[in-house]
């Protein structure tokens, strides 16, 4: 951990320059927004550069480049929040927006505004690069068309083959009326390739793609990308020879890596910390309890080097930390933002993540993972007489309230009497969240990370995570296919 | 139900004649911008729009949103080669770096024949006013006290309604000019207010969330507050003690605000994109029977006043009514000008989607679909992206009821349905008359012959 002046001055010229904003008229801005009984407010400003290129039959077609730069204005008394923001960076409109904002608060008592800013800790875990300005254009044309030739080189099968690349530059800087400014300038880019082959008149596809905050440099370096188009073209051969998946509760055996959306979805937001402290949760209350088998240990991340969940500060200025959720099976804590932080009386954990200006913070997952546990994976499938081998997964949701989760599966196989026999058509998988990891019976020593390609959603805003778990195997959660 | 709200009086726009010939100067800056960069052709499309959100929970005010925004998106068109930018900076030199941004892309993208505007013969030529801009401008203090009554009618109903996620208004208005170098240049406004609550409801068994909504581009057209929360409290209690189903086949009715989904997946494999990608489980059905002879599914796009209303599509295309399904026979598909190219057709006007997109309902009420199923699931949530477009498999998370006798039995979850799109809707027995009409798609209850329930 270092102070994090040499991004507060890249973000200082970037947002507050251009603006003709100077520190006194921070403050000035903080004294207008703490006027009545607001117990803490702050200023989110937001410059982001976003990119994209698409290509079909062969040929990029399309590309796209968007730019939005903003700031949202945030007064928060007691539960309450009131928020405003503006897309124009000018003192008269945010001056409007900090009025706006600290409507909520109830008139009389006053907090004072920071006379004087200071620096906060940031930690350094990926390279202050604009990612869009790495790579000349067509060298990213030229990427997306080496990933068509070699995923149509793999199989006369293949007949559809669908890319994208996209980068983001964006630069953030939160001042907070305890005085604190904290800067963070985060690339990430991501590269997806879907194939769509054909057999016998039958369709399937498959889909791979990775990423995370670096540069194109880092991400075209070795054969990584031609490797996702091989993986994509593997899937939907894969699927061409799928059978109707197996309907009801079994054994289920989940691989490493993206398969841990299973922990996202099933403990992950219900141990965020706005649905506990409303008691909303099907997990409120329960800190302490054993809600998993104790071979079971999750944690969520944000200090992981370049990984696509990471932040180096949270959209709140808080850095971001390792925090535990489940420890050998029992529940140790909650993720927070720093209203829920203070509302329940703990620390903040660094969770508190927005979309963008234009949104309010709160409590989100950043890379959410289960560590190893002692078995070869083999022994794994080995053990199970009949079951599902799922390894590859679409999305999934969660209802916080009642516990209920549903992940989707893309490639799954049948194991029978200790063998992966064949595959299986994608089923979803629901199961119940309290207790879904009480029945984890054997976890493998093959801890692995997705490659980062995830976004979760929540009230309405995207932001980027990731997730990961050694191979899993989970006595009874129900496959929803259709061979009753 | 209670008494209907009372009458609330529209406010004066915000976004009035100067803030459209603004918004339309933008947007012809941009294409001459584009002309001085030697482009053959272009479009634009700048918007600003304006809102308020509050959410009350146990009464208090939980969050309190102003929303306040704008934009503008380029095409270029350099022969056949494309290029795309977008800024939320609407001053003049950003918008001459937003069109020099969407050049240098269309450097580097490659010929597409399909590539270029809508074909000028499609381009609206007159505008309807299809009274869709209904302006409030509530006062802060009212949309608290709407938010609050309507999560206090939810919290009265039962003591078992314990807790709750809140009650929430919001209020939004709109303004949008597309142009482009055919010389088209449209404007349309409107507005959109929304009521809903969100409760738990707890006993021994555990604890249920359920919501409900009420939206319309007119303030009194909004259900009451009372009757929202009340119907959001009853949701939640009905799930109370809810269990697991045994693995079988079954008939099932999607309630009608979950039926809209079993639609969306339909417009998803209709359109243009999936359809030339070969990404359709319905490429080549044109002209063939995928519903059974009851079914009929329209466009409506110049209803009155309705959500999903538009006088033109994304690219100016003048949009009309049409027979996408008639006597279960697919009529068209959903184009846009690119995909109709590639697909050797005529844009449908859908650049943008569907509009108002309506399954004719049946005589029959939910209550009666449920008497004449006599045993079966009644959906009423679905979770989870189980939908495979490609190969139209089917399999989502549910929750909903058992019904024995033509009768609710109990409530069910941590279930799945699955099946294959193409027999879901072959198999469709009847559409209610419950017709939901808070959404672009407008759907009774759909009753399906039979799907796979997994569970315990």
């Amino acid at each position: 951990m270092e102070t994090s002046k040499s991004l507060i001055e890249q973000a200082r010229r970037s947002l507050l320059d251009p603006a003709g904003l100077t520190e006194a008229e921070l403050t000035r801005l903080m004294d207008k927004l703490l006027t009545g009984q607001v117990d803490y407010a702050d200023l989110y400003f937001q410059y982001s550069r976003h990119e994209s290129w698409g290509l079909e039959e062969g040929q990029v077609k399309s590309g796209a480049h968007n730019i939005e730069s903003g700031v949202g204005v945030r007064a928060v008394a007691g539960e309450k929040s009131g928020f405003a923001y503006s897309d124009d960076v000018v003192l008269p409109a945010l001056v409007e927006a900090a009025g706006a904002a600290r409507a909520i608060a109830a008139q009389g008592g006053r907090a004072q505004a920071p006379a004087q800013w200071r620096t906060g800790n940031a930690l350094r875990l990926y390279q202050p690069a604009d990612p869009l300005a790495s790579l000349p254009d067509q060298e990213k044309v030229a990427v997306l068309e080496r990933i068509e030739r070699e995923a149509r080189a793999r199989d006369p099968r293949v007949k559809q083959v669908m890319a994208s690349l996209s980068a983001v530059h964006e630069v953030v800087l939160v001042a907070r009326s305890d005085g604190m400014l904290a800067a963070d300038v985060r690339p990430l880019v991501r590269v997806s390739v879907t194939v769509i082959a054909e057999a016998n008149g039958r369709r399937e596809s498959g889909n791979a793609g990775g990423g995370g905050r670096f540069t194109y440099r880092e991400l075209i370096a070795g054969d990584t990308v031609l490797e996702y188009a091989r993986e994509a073209v593997r899937q939907a051969l894969v699927n061409l020879e799928a059978v109707e998946a197996p309907a009801g509760t079994m054994q289920v055996v989940l691989g490493p890596g993206w398969p841990g959306i299973l922990l996202h979805e099933a403990i992950g937001h219900g141990l965020e910390g706005d649905f506990n402290r409303k008691g909303t949760s099907a997990f409120a209350g329960r800190v302490g309890q054993k809600v998993a088998a104790p071979e079971v240990t999750v944690v969520d991340d944000g200090t992981l080097a370049d990984r696509r969940g990471s932040l180096n500060v949270d959209d709140e200025g808080t850095p971001t930390q390792r925090t535990v959720l489940i420890e050998n099976g029992v529940l140790k804590g909650y993720m927070q933002d720093l209203l829920n932080a203070r509302l329940m009386k703990v620390a903040p954990t660094g969770n508190g993540r927005r979309e963008s200006y234009a949104n309010l913070p709160m409590p989100r997952m950043t890379n959410t993972y289960m560590l190893a546990g002692k078995h070869d994976p083999r022994e794994v499938i080995a053990s199970v007489e009949r079951g599902l081998y799922a390894v590859n997964f679409g999305g999934g949701q969660v209802d916080i309230t009642s516990g209920k989760f549903v992940f989707s599966a893309s490639e799954a196989y049948l194991i029978e009497k200790g063998r992966i026999t064949r595959p299986v058509k994608g089923a979803t998988l629901i199961g119940n969240g309290p207790d879904v990891l009480t029945r984890v019976t054997m976890v493998g020593n093959d801890l692995k990370l997705d490659t980062g390609v995830g976004t979760c959603g929540k009230d309405g805003q995207s932001v980027p995570v990731g997730v990961g778990q050694p191979t899993l195997k989970i006595d009874g959660l129900t496959v929803g296919g259709t061979q009753a | 139900m209670k008494a209907p709200s009372p009458v609330i009086e529209s406010d004066a726009p915000v976004f009035g004649a100067d803030a459209r010939a603004r918004l339309s100067g933008i947007a012809e800056s941009a294409l001459a911008a584009a002309r001085e960069q030697g482009v053959g052709a272009a479009e634009a499309a700048a918007h600003l729009s304006q809102g308020l959100a509050v959410t009350v929970r146990m009464g208090e005010v939980e969050t309190l949103e102003q929303t306040r925004d704008k934009g503008l998106s380029v095409t270029v068109y350099f022969g056949k080669r494309s290029g795309s930018a977008s800024t939320t900076d609407l001053s003049p030199a950003a918008v001459r770096d937003t069109v020099r941004a969407a050049c240098t892309i269309a450097r580097y993208t490659a010929e597409d024949p399909c590539a270029g505007l809508a074909d000028p013969e499609r381009l609206a030529r007159s505008i309807p006013d299809l009274d869709l801009l209904h302006p409030w401008n509530p006062p802060v203090e009212r949309a608290i006290e709407l938010a609050r009554e309507c999560e206090a009618a939810a919290l009265a109903v039962d003591p078992r309604i314990t807790n709750s996620e809140g009650g929430s208004l919001s209020s939004y208005e709109g303004v949008e000019v597309y142009a482009n170098t055919h010389g088209f240049i449209g404007t349309s406004a409107g507005t959109r207010h929304n009521l809903s609550a969100a409760v738990i409801a707890q006993d021994e068994s555990g604890m249920q969330r359920d919501y409900w909504f009420t939206v319309s581009r007119r303030p009194d057209g909004l259900e009451s507050a009372a009757a929202v929360g009340e119907r959001s409290a009853q949701r939640a209690l009905r799930r109370l003690g809810a269990r697991k189903l045994t693995t079988r086949r079954a008939p099932v009715i999607y309630e009608a605000p979950v039926a809209a989904s079993l639609l969306s997946h339909f417009v998803g494999a209709v359109r243009g994109e999936s359809l030339y990608r070969g990404a359709s489980f319905l490429i080549d059905h044109l002209g063939k029977e995928i519903f059974p002879p009851h079914v009929r599914i329209h466009e409506q796009p110049h209803l009155k006043g309705a959500l999903g209303s538009a006088p033109f599509d994304n690219e100016g295309v003048a949009t009309a009514p049409r027979d996408l399904v008639r006597a279960g026979v697919l009529q068209g598909y959903v184009l846009d000008s690119y995909s109709a190219r590639k697909l050797k057709m005529q844009t449908t006007g859908n650049a943008g989607g569907v509009h108002n997109l309506t399954i004719d309902p049946g005589p029959r009420g939910l209550q009666e679909l449920l008497k004449q199923m006599g045993t079966g699931l009644l959906v009423t949530e679905l979770i989870g992206f189980g939908v495979n477009i490609i190969t139209g498999d089917y399999s989502r998370g549910a929750a909903g009821f058992w019904v024995e006798n033509g009768e609710i039995a109990y409530p069910v979850e941590e279930i799945t349905i699955a099946g294959n799109l193409r027999d879901m809707y072959r198999g469709i027995v009847a559409v209610g008359s419950d017709v939901d009409v808070r959404g672009n798609i407008r759907t009774g209850s759909i009753w399906i012959e039979g799907v796979t329930i997994a569970g315990s």
